[in-house]
């Protein structure tokens, strides 16, 4: 049956099956291919889109339960302040690797900003310990949730290394 | 510009002259990203570097993105010798395409194989864009200097930009990549300086990017259930109720090739979404002939190690010296038994390809790792020639090695067959993808070693149980091997490895650091076991262990390792870390380990408390890296360092697949507990710059952090880990 759903501001229509989780809705449906499949349970945070501002996991969530709550995804956070403040921030601190969690990672952490402005690291760890990265960027992420949330400085140039000359640790030709 | 138009070339002079060159690599002419000559070929300089007339700087990554940087790394290397401003370059995935030579993302050989021909492509351009600055100026070449995308004539200080000059330069013959001057590294300017990952923006956007985001009018999607138990196939499947599903478009039987790196038994179900298909999956009802893997189980593994284990190994492997008369001669024999599970790669990702059939030819957008080789099977397999087949190479949502393998770029090429004309994504489930991997194999080690009175290691003896390949009892099964050359064979005087195997049916294949992820836990903490054994400091061990700086043998594709290499990098991850100097409180404690892999040189200091419950918690990880003499990219060199340490940490902390009447027993991230935030330790991580030819970094920092978590357990707790994922029950105070 048809569903009206606001996401991202805009009104859209679904004609599918009531038990449709939104992730399916938002992926093959309506083609906003932002929020990700990563488990199908609820256990890896992938698809965490918010609902009235709420994270929710979209995998889990029937498209009759959703209402006439606002759906905001990936696609859409950056029009709000904290949403775009994340983005920036991971960015900055250039968090990505392979990427595929980040759009749920970034959901999560705007869900936190919005509700706990200046976090504690225990307060970021309980909010992100439901998105997992499998090439485990996490000390990034922590520190860009630190610097959106203006607990740090800006980073003008992403994080590196120490580096350090040894040119005679060669046994090269020995 | 009055003469740019005169520099226009026509598509008819963009001929591909196809220039053959050094390092596997082609200089092509007018060629796009899709090897196809188009509108805005103009300015293309050979198959890598399109310069617009903007002065923008289009490069092609020519190797897939899993998350280990290439798409930005490569693309540096280019820039660097063409000589543009970072800001003004684009870049673009290529697709699969033999102009691009070896395209594959594995064995952490992106930066290695590509360092000097890539330098070379962007030499090559930059040459030509200055001839055709003198060309236009009538002027000598040698006269003009390019820097920063503008050709300067030195005498006179006329400049043109690289945009104004590259319709003429693409005109101009590519010289010679093998003698071309290259820069010298102390004038780069991209190269060595942080750069930020190029799609990053668009991944926090949530633009669509990887395998599972594409979209194609007409598009299906499809499932495809394959027999639990590896290697089952079809006996019969009753199709009607699938059929009458909601959506569902189309159900089918396939018959399998019987490879697993191929084309399995299945039932393929194809629907108006993904969901549908999926959905009518729990309507299908499949008899299967489970195969010879339905008796197997990690219980029936352990046992039969048990056996293995008790009697005389079943061969002889490697033998240097006599380690049975070394160790009649000990003042301590030590001995202990060790071992790893199955790992699963459990991208995040899941396994997905779409899929098109048309007229003959097949379309496919895959997430591989290495899609030359998924190329071939496609051709084996569905018989379709390489020329009726393009592969687009998407941006991949983890790799890991799961996507070396093409089984699901064959199965949704025959779904796509079997649908025809539309296109068709293959999506795993979770289930799916973890119940049909290519495993990370388990294996036992049956450690003997002898120490002298004064504590030195002088003997050293393996029964190493592994598993047989499932086709050939005599072989060992694929990523099941034995190795004679691991350390600290060659560092000590006698040594011995023996073999033995056991049937086992089940899909195995590399993970990060194939290999060297086991067997540096094993072998490295054996080592730590032993000091302790002699009361000796564990760093001291390693170093007198280790000897002077030399070259060892080493198994291919290193052949050799620098032992010099690995004393500089444990000499200052100890000193990173105060080794032997900070005292720690109560069930706190630090653990060493070093290993060199993917010429790659690692060593690290783990730092973690074991509470009264026995829970662990690693505080910190110190890292000392050597990958020779030039990092490309410091700030993805760092994230890649302290990703691969947090994944060792997380295999050691919790990850196994295990397997019961043939099934994997963990179907999702509720059994296999990838780590997450707030068990991921702060990681410090300083590299040695050294005078050794540069090498990669997806792989080679994860070996040694398994090794350096267990001995720091064995630090706080007295209880030594010898068998992972760690239970921490047994760490109970």
């Amino acid at each position: 049956m048809p569903y009206t759903l606001n996401i991202n501001g805009k009104t859209r229509t679904a004609d599918v099956e009531a038990d449709t989780p939104l992730l399916w809705v938002l992926r093959d449906t309506l083609g906003l291919v932002g929020a990700k499949f990563g488990c199908g349970a609820g256990l890896c945070g992938a698809c965490t889109v918010h609902l009235d501002g709420v994270a929710v996991r979209a995998c889990r969530t029937e498209v009759s339960a959703v209402g006439a709550r606002a759906v905001t995804t990936i696609e859409g956070v950056g029009a709000t302040p904290i949403g775009r403040k994340v983005q920036e921030a991971w960015i900055d601190h250039d968090v990505i690797q392979c990427g595929y969690c980040q759009a749920g990672q970034i959901m999560s952490a705007t869900a936190l900003l919005t509700k706990t402005p200046q976090p504690t690291d225990a307060d970021i760890d309980r909010a992100m310990a439901g998105n997992l990265c499998r090439c485990a960027t996490y000390i990034r992420i922590k520190s860009a949730i630190k610097q959106a949330a203006g607990l740090t400085p800006r980073l003008a140039a992403p994080p590196v290394p120490r580096m350090l000359a040894m040119m005679s640790t060669s046994t090269k030709g020995a | 510009m009055a003469d740019d138009a005169f520099f226009a070339p026509t598509r008819r002079s963009l001929l591909k002259t196809g220039a053959a060159a050094g390092g596997g690599l082609f200089l092509s002419w007018g060629l796009d990203a899709h090897g196809a000559v188009a509108d805005e070929a103009a300015g293309t300089l050979n198959a890598y570097v399109r310069i617009a007339p903007d002065g923008v700087v289009t490069i092609i990554s020519k190797n897939p993105e899993c998350g280990q940087g290439v798409m930005t790394m490569l693309p540096m290397l280019i820039a660097e010798e063409l000589d543009v401003a970072w800001s003004q370059v684009r870049i673009k995935e290529a697709m699969l395409d033999e102009e691009y030579g070896f395209q594959s993302a594995g064995g952490s050989n992106s930066a290695r194989m590509n360092y000097d021909p890539l330098r070379r492509v962007g030499a090559a351009g930059r040459q030509m864009l200055i001839e055709a600055a003198a060309t236009n100026w009538k002027v000598p070449a040698a006269e003009c200097a390019a820097a920063m995308g503008v050709v300067t004539h030195v005498p006179t200080g006329r400049t043109r930009s690289y945009g104004k000059l590259a319709a003429r330069a693409a005109l101009i013959p590519a010289p010679d990549l093998k003698t071309i001057a290259l820069k010298d590294p102390k004038d780069f300017k991209i190269v060595g300086q942080p750069a930020r990952g190029f799609d990053s923006p668009k991944v926090v956007r949530g633009e669509p990017l990887f395998g599972i985001d594409t979209r194609l009018p007409g598009m299906l999607y499809a499932v495809f259930v394959k027999c639990p138990v590896h290697g089952g196939k079809v006996k019969s499947a009753e199709l009607d109720a699938v059929l009458a599903s909601p959506g569902v478009k189309k159900a089918f039987v396939v018959k399998g090739n019987g490879e697993f790196n191929g084309l399995a038994d299945g039932v393929a179900i194809v629907a108006d979404s993904w969901w549908r298909a999926n959905k009518a999956r729990a309507k299908l009802q499949v008899e299967w002939d489970e195969g010879p893997a339905a008796g197997q189980s990690s219980a029936l593994f352990a046992q039969t190690n048990d056996r293995l284990a008790a009697g005389p190994a079943q061969k002889l492997f490697h033998k240097d010296g006599d380690a049975d008369e070394a160790l009649a001669k000990a003042a301590r024999v030590v001995k202990a038994d060790y071992s790893y599970p199955f790992l699963a790669h459990a991208t995040l990702e899941p396994q997905n390809c779409t899929a098109q059939y048309k007229d003959g030819k097949l379309e496919i957008w895959a997430p591989s790792q290495r899609p030359k080789p998924g190329l071939d099977i496609l051709t084996k397999v569905l018989g379709i020639p390489a020329s009726d087949i393009k592969i687009h190479i998407t941006r991949i949502g983890g790799g890991f090695g799961r996507r070396l393998m093409a089984d699901f770029m064959v199965e949704a090429a025959w779904i796509a067959r079997e649908v025809g004309g539309a296109p068709v994504k293959l999506l795993y489930d979770r289930p799916g993808d973890l119940g049909h991997d290519f495993y990370r194999p388990g294996g036992f080690h049956h450690l003997t070693a002898g120490l002298d009175d004064k504590g030195r290691i002088i003997a050293w003896k393996n029964h190493f149980v592994t598993f047989s390949d499932r086709d050939d009892p005599t072989k060992a099964a694929f990523a099941c091997e034995a190795s004679a050359a691991d350390p600290p064979a060659r560092l000590v005087p006698d040594v011995t490895v023996e073999v033995s195997m056991m049937p086992m049916g089940f899909a195995t294949g590399p993970l990060r650091a194939p290999r060297y992820n086991a067997i540096a836990f094993v072998y490295q903490s054996f080592v730590d076991e032993l000091a302790h054994a002699a009361g000796r400091d564990p760093l001291d061990m390693q170093l007198e262990l280790l000897g002077s700086p030399r070259l060892l043998p080493f198994p291919p594709p290193e052949d050799q390792i620098d032992v010099g290499r690995l004393r500089a990098v444990l000499i200052k991850v100890a000193e990173m870390a105060d080794w032997g100097k900070t005292s720690l409180p109560p069930r706190t404690g630090m653990g060493i380990a070093c290993y060199a892999c993917m010429h790659g040189y690692f060593a690290e200091v783990v730092r973690a408390s074991v509470a009264d419950s026995g829970a662990v918690k690693v505080e910190k990880v110190w890292v000392a890296a050597d990958i020779g003499n030039m990092v490309i990219n410091p700030t993805g060199a760092m994230n890649q360092v302290q990703g691969g340490v947090i994944d060792g940490i997380g295999q050691a902390l919790g990850l196994a697949m295990t397997f019961d009447k043939g099934r994997p027993v963990q179907t999702n991230f509720d059994g296999y507990p990838l780590v997450r935030m707030p068990a991921a330790p702060e990681v410090e991580v300083t590299f040695l710059i050294t005078d050794n030819p540069l090498s990669g970094l997806g792989e080679p920092a994860l070996p040694p952090a398994l090794p350096a978590l267990g001995n720091a357990i064995f630090a706080a707790t007295g209880r030594r880990i010898r068998s992972i994922p760690i239970d921490m029950r047994l760490l109970k105070a």
